[in-house]
């Protein structure tokens, strides 16, 4: 058993694309259409054999008080790995993207948190090779 | 308004108010995070309860900024402690105010 996929579950799926390739700098690796939505996956440009991202439609009607919940108090559902969360966020803030958590070193880790614009925060999270 | 003796009297409650000094307008997830660093390790349910009581006290003031709240120290409770027994400045440190 192997560990291929996680999701994300977001409010507009070409958005989602849009801010996950464009901002964030994944980049799509399948898409196929199924009826209303899309089966619509990114990967990262450094593992494009990696983990897939499925930008899963949020369309349940149980997703959007749950997400809400959890923006409201802060708490990201998802988190990245990046080499420099400071660069990173900075490089984020540029573009408009709004952060819920500054940067913040606990020990050898740093993280921060972002709003991801389809109804989900994101932590990007930095740990120094050992 | 709640007690503020109440609400200083409990350490996990006075670590939340010194992380609120550290950094200003933080999202409950960012100061549990703070406490386990601090070796607090208390759910996210009781910080929200800790949380509540500084809120009465006033201690604390909960912003809500789009789908986001924020939580923001506010010392001004504090006054009435060193009205009510003032606080000489000839005591203090190098005879300084």
């Amino acid at each position: 058993m192997r560990i291929t996929l996680t999701s994300v579950l977001v409010d507009d799926q070409e958005k989602a694309l849009r801010f996950y390739t464009e901002v964030l700098g994944f980049v799509k690796k399948t898409e196929v259409p199924l009826g209303e939505h899309r089966w619509l996956t990114v990967v990262s440009p450094d593992a494009p054999d990696g983990v897939e991202l499925v930008l899963e439609p949020g369309a349940h009607p149980a997703v959007p008080p749950f997400k809400e919940a959890l923006v409201a108090d802060g708490i990201p559902f998802t988190s990245f790995t990046v080499d420099d969360v400071h660069a990173e966020a900075e490089r984020l803030r540029a573009l408009g993207v709004r952060f819920t958590q500054e940067p913040l070193a606990m020990g050898p880790v740093t993280t921060a948190v972002f709003d991801d614009t389809c109804g989900n925060l994101i932590q990007i999270a930095s740990v120094p090779a050992a | 308004m709640g007690d503020v003796f109440k609400a200083l009297a409990d350490p996990t409650r006075r670590a939340l108010l010194d992380e609120l000094q550290d950094r200003d307008g933080q999202t409950l997830f960012e100061l549990c995070t703070r406490l386990l660093h601090r070796g607090v390790s208390s759910s996210r349910q009781a910080v929200s309860q800790h949380l509540d009581v500084l809120e009465q006290a006033g201690l604390v003031r909960r912003r809500r900024e789009g789908r986001y709240t924020f939580h923001s120290l506010d010392t001004s409770p504090l006054r009435a402690i060193t009205e009510r027994w003032r606080i000489d400045p000839e005591e203090g440190p190098c005879g300084s105010p």
